[in-house]
């Protein structure tokens, strides 16, 4: 069994976990919207890194076969893709169980209830089909989460759907909105032997794989029962100490992103994240160690949760933000640096004719400019700087960042990694192989596992 | 009972007796035809008031007492309801909202109205507007005295000269129509004198925690410890008294090897050694005390407890110079000190004190003294090489201390100290 120490991020918007190896390899990275329940989304989290974990040993072996050899590549792509389709739609088939079941418990006159279903049934058949279409290797919908996805697109069917049908919208958002929660407390991990099945059925529907269906088969088996041996675990961010760990098991956030940012470029020296609603400016020495940092204090506008909101204002999704800036060709200049008033100049705006993205781009160069604030008080940016945190991922924010920190500092390297979301979970995870202290058992997974009702599976399992 | 428990309820104990005692004075003062001047803590002439038989109050002392009984919130908002703005100095509004809510004191019982503002130190431009507003309320003189600025970050022979001549030719002359009374200045001198006697035995205090374990919190034990020399005490026998008896129980813990006593018990375990700058958050006083306390952290110096003088540069009170000495005192507070002086001050701290790092516990609604606060940081943390941190909150505005936050920066502070011991 192999071995591995776990680091966990649970932060207000994301729970994060990463996987090492004891050789400081990240084997595995999960991550799941934080809900309300900080248990439940550390538990998602941390099988969704043991998944991808397993998913890397899958990759080896298919590596390792001299048959499939270079097809590996395309072939994981595929795997992966139709792996996160067969869970999007087993997730959809829960959501529209839920859907009906809470609307049957409502026990409306029989034709209203005879509406309800049959703009239910028409709204998931879509999604149904939707899906087919939206994954597919490296498509942004694969990676999004699933009440993202879910949410945007029911509300899109719904709205037309009523206007063949004699249902109230409002009655359809009141359903999905009660049924999301109970779905994101379902229990998917045991499904991975079956979605990767049906991966694997798909793949082998390939022409390009069908000559390796029973070699795939037979490694898609080897790992799905594979477990790991967890040594160490140490929890960081917001909701760390609503977790069952011990005083040892427990970083600040800003040791450890100022860790696992040295862990991802070990040239760095200063740190910026973005959370969803911490904006923290770190300094760090060679070793990574923290040596100053500045964080928000009385107000949390500029950090993520900001562009939720602003995301909620235009009625698009938070991932639409960041192109749709990128388009602006001209810059307005917002003044509020609350981000409820922010939403009203953002009317305001709007009403006098500004478009869209132009608004866009200034709400991002105001996020940028409280950053910088911060990032000049804990002392600058004196040689290599990473960005990290989920507000990274947003183009908008890093084009505007790239252009104030040279602005203000001169020409330096600035570093995004891709996998920058899961930066303080690695330094957690560092913290775990480094100073285990508080050498512990794994969280205590069956009691949190036994507070979340399995799928239903069976006959609504894609396998 | 062991004899340091006993040793340790005696100063204590003194404390509040002097303070119940005071306060009953005040709210009796009326009756025994005594007249009381309000001034303010930085600079006080208590010695000067003493002499005239006047009893002095210390609003921002009120305010904080209130802040520390859970009222202040109250009294804010009940400033505000009268018109003061949200971002004005918390201290001001508790005053003026205990005002208005019959001035009961802190133990209770009602103060009494001034019969003299006397504003001894212009270092804070709010305590001059906040005389302005109490003026208004009660219709009584104000008697202001010019301390110039030290910024060069020594006081020259022209500005004690200026200070001394004030007191002479303004402040004298108005305490003395207050008080109907001469000025006698042999009482003066002997007031002096009693406070330079306790001003050795408060340093000696302090210098105690240059020793490993410190026996003294120098900051949450501090503020106790400044109350009877900062306040109305200050060239009384009671004073001297008081400072003896602090000063033998702390040379007890010396002998015995022990630490300073917290709320939750004595702390042993001295695992870091802080230098601090910034007054305490007083609304939530205990609750920010546990999160060092929790974490074996200890308070070696602290700038706060030097508002009312910076004794161990080797200033006392002198009786052979009664007004130049006064002058002297009130020109070298904490608060009158230049920035680049309160860097040198907090460098000679962290390297005498032995300390591991530096705090700011900035003051969000106090602008003249948290200005330049982070530049300052800066900079000790270039000079001293020791690590440092920079919390916010308030003095008595329970609003804006978020227990959160603040534990969540402290944390990651202390992790980081660990970290940086772990690797040298």
């Amino acid at each position: 069994m192999d071995c591995c120490y776990i680091g966990i991020d649970l932060g207000s918007t994301t729970t994060k976990a990463v996987f090492l190896d004891e050789h400081e390899r990240i084997i595995g990275r999960g991550i799941t919207n934080s809900r309300s329940n900080y248990e439940l989304a550390c538990q998602v989290a941390r099988e969704e890194a043991e998944i991808d974990a397993r998913f890397g040993l899958l990759r080896g072996k298919l590596e390792a076969s001299p048959q499939i050899g270079a097809l590996a590549e395309p072939l994981m792509a595929i795997l992966a893709c139709t792996y996160a389709l067969a869970q999007h739609l087993e997730q959809l088939r829960a959501l529209h169980a839920e859907c009906r079941q809470l609307a049957l418990a409502h026990a409306l006159p029989a034709d209203e209830m005879a509406a309800v279903e049959r703009a239910l049934d028409s709204i998931f058949a879509a999604l149904e089909r939707q899906a087919e279409l939206d994954f597919f290797p490296g498509s942004a919908a694969a990676s999004d989460f699933f009440r993202d996805l879910a949410t945007s697109q029911y509300l899109k069917q719904a709205e037309q759907v009523t206007r063949e049908l004699p249902v109230p919208f409002d009655r359809l958002v009141g359903l999905f909105d009660a049924a999301i929660i109970r779905v994101e407390n379902h229990s998917f991990a045991g499904q991975y032997r079956s979605y990767l099945e049906f991966a694997a059925q798909r793949v082998a529907a390939d022409g390009r794989f069908a000559a390796f269906a029973d070699e795939i088969a037979t490694a898609v088996g080897d790992t799905a029962e594979q477990r790991f041996n967890v040594l160490n675990i140490v929890g960081t961010g917001y909701g760390r100490l609503t977790l069952p760990f011990a005083r040892e098991q427990i970083r600040s956030e800003i040791l450890c992103h100022g860790l696992g940012a040295h862990y991802m470029f070990p040239l760095t020296r200063s740190v910026l994240d973005i959370g969803g609603q911490d904006t923290k400016a770190i300094q760090v020495d060679g070793n990574g160690l923290v040596t100053g940092f500045q964080m928000n204090d009385r107000c949390a506008a500029g950090c993520g949760r900001y562009l939720g909101y602003i995301a909620d204002e235009m009625n698009i999704g938070v991932h639409e933000l960041g192109p749709l800036a990128m388009q602006s060709t001209k810059e307005v200049k917002i003044n509020s640096t609350c981000t409820v008033f922010a939403g009203a100049e953002l009317r305001e705006l709007m009403a006098l004719g500004e478009k869209r993205e132009d608004i866009l781009a200034g709400l991002h160069r105001a996020i940028v400019l409280r950053a910088m604030s911060l990032l000049a008080r804990s002392g600058g940016v004196s040689s290599e700087f990473t960005f990290t945190g989920g507000v990274a991922r947003n183009q908008a924010v890093t084009s505007a960042l790239q252009r104030l920190v040279a602005e203000n500092y001169g020409e330096v390297a600035i570093n995004i990694s891709a996998d920058s979301i899961f930066t303080g979970a690695v330094g957690a995870a560092l913290y775990a192989k480094r100073d285990p202290k508080g050498v512990m058992a794994d969280l205590e997974v069956s009691k949190l596992a036994s507070k979340r009702p399995a799928c239903a599976g069976g006959a609504n399992c894609p396998a | 009972m062991s004899s340091a428990e006993v040793l340790k309820e005696e100063s204590m104990v003194l404390q509040k007796k002097m303070l119940g005692e005071h306060f009953d004075t005040l709210s009796k003062s009326r009756e025994n035809g005594r007249k009381v001047v309000y001034t303010f803590v930085p600079g006080n002439l208590n010695e000067l008031i003493l002499a005239f038989d006047l009893l002095p109050v210390h609003p921002e002392v009120n305010a904080l007492q209130s802040g520390m009984r859970k009222l202040s919130g109250d009294y804010i908002q009940e400033a505000e309801k009268h018109g003061h703005s949200e971002d004005v100095c918390t201290y001001v509004k508790c005053d003026i909202g205990m005002l208005k809510k019959g001035n009961i004191g802190p133990t209770g019982e009602k103060l009494p109205p001034p019969d003299l503002l006397l504003l001894s130190y212009t270092g804070c431009f709010t305590f001059m507007k906040w005389f302005e507003l109490l003026k208004q309320e009660y219709g009584c003189p104000v008697v202001m005295l010019q301390v110039p600025y030290q910024a060069d970050g020594r006081i020259t022979a022209s500005q004690r000269a200026f200070v001394a001549r004030q007191l002479r030719d303004v402040v004298v002359p108005a305490l003395e129509q207050v008080s109907g009374k001469k000025l006698d200045e042999d009482r003066l001198r002997e007031l002096l004198a009693s406070s330079a006697r306790a001003e050795d035995d408060l340093v000696h205090v302090w210098e105690s925690a240059k020793h490993k374990p410190s026996p003294i919190d120098a900051y949450f034990g501090g503020v106790y410890y400044i109350g009877p020399i900062f306040t109305a005490f200050r060239g009384l026998p009671v004073c001297e008294q008081y400072y003896r008896s602090l000063r033998s129980e702390v040379d007890y813990r010396i002998a015995h090897g022990m630490g300073p006593t917290t709320p939750e018990g004595e702390l042993r375990q001295q695992k870091y050694r802080i230098v601090i700058e910034g007054p305490p958050n007083w609304t939530s006083f205990r609750e920010f005390w546990k999160i060092f306390s929790d974490e074996g952290v200890v308070m070696v110096a602290s700038t706060y407890t030097k508002v009312g003088g910076l004794y161990e540069q080797g200033f006392r009170h002198d009786p052979d110079h009664p007004f130049e000495t006064l002058a002297e005192y009130c020109l070298g507070c904490y608060t009158n000190r230049s920035l680049p002086t309160r860097v040198d001050i907090l460098a000679k701290y962290v390297e005498e004190y032995e300390a591991d790092g530096v705090l700011f516990n900035s003051i969000k609604s106090c602008n003249s003294f948290s200005a330049g606060q982070l530049m300052m940081l800066r900079e000790l943390e270039k000079r001293t090489g020791k690590a440092g941190a920079f919390i916010e909150s308030d003095l008595v505005d329970p609003r804006y201390f978020n227990a959160a936050n603040i534990k969540n920066r402290l944390e990651s502070y202390f992790q980081m100290l660990e970290a940086k011991r772990q690797a040298a």
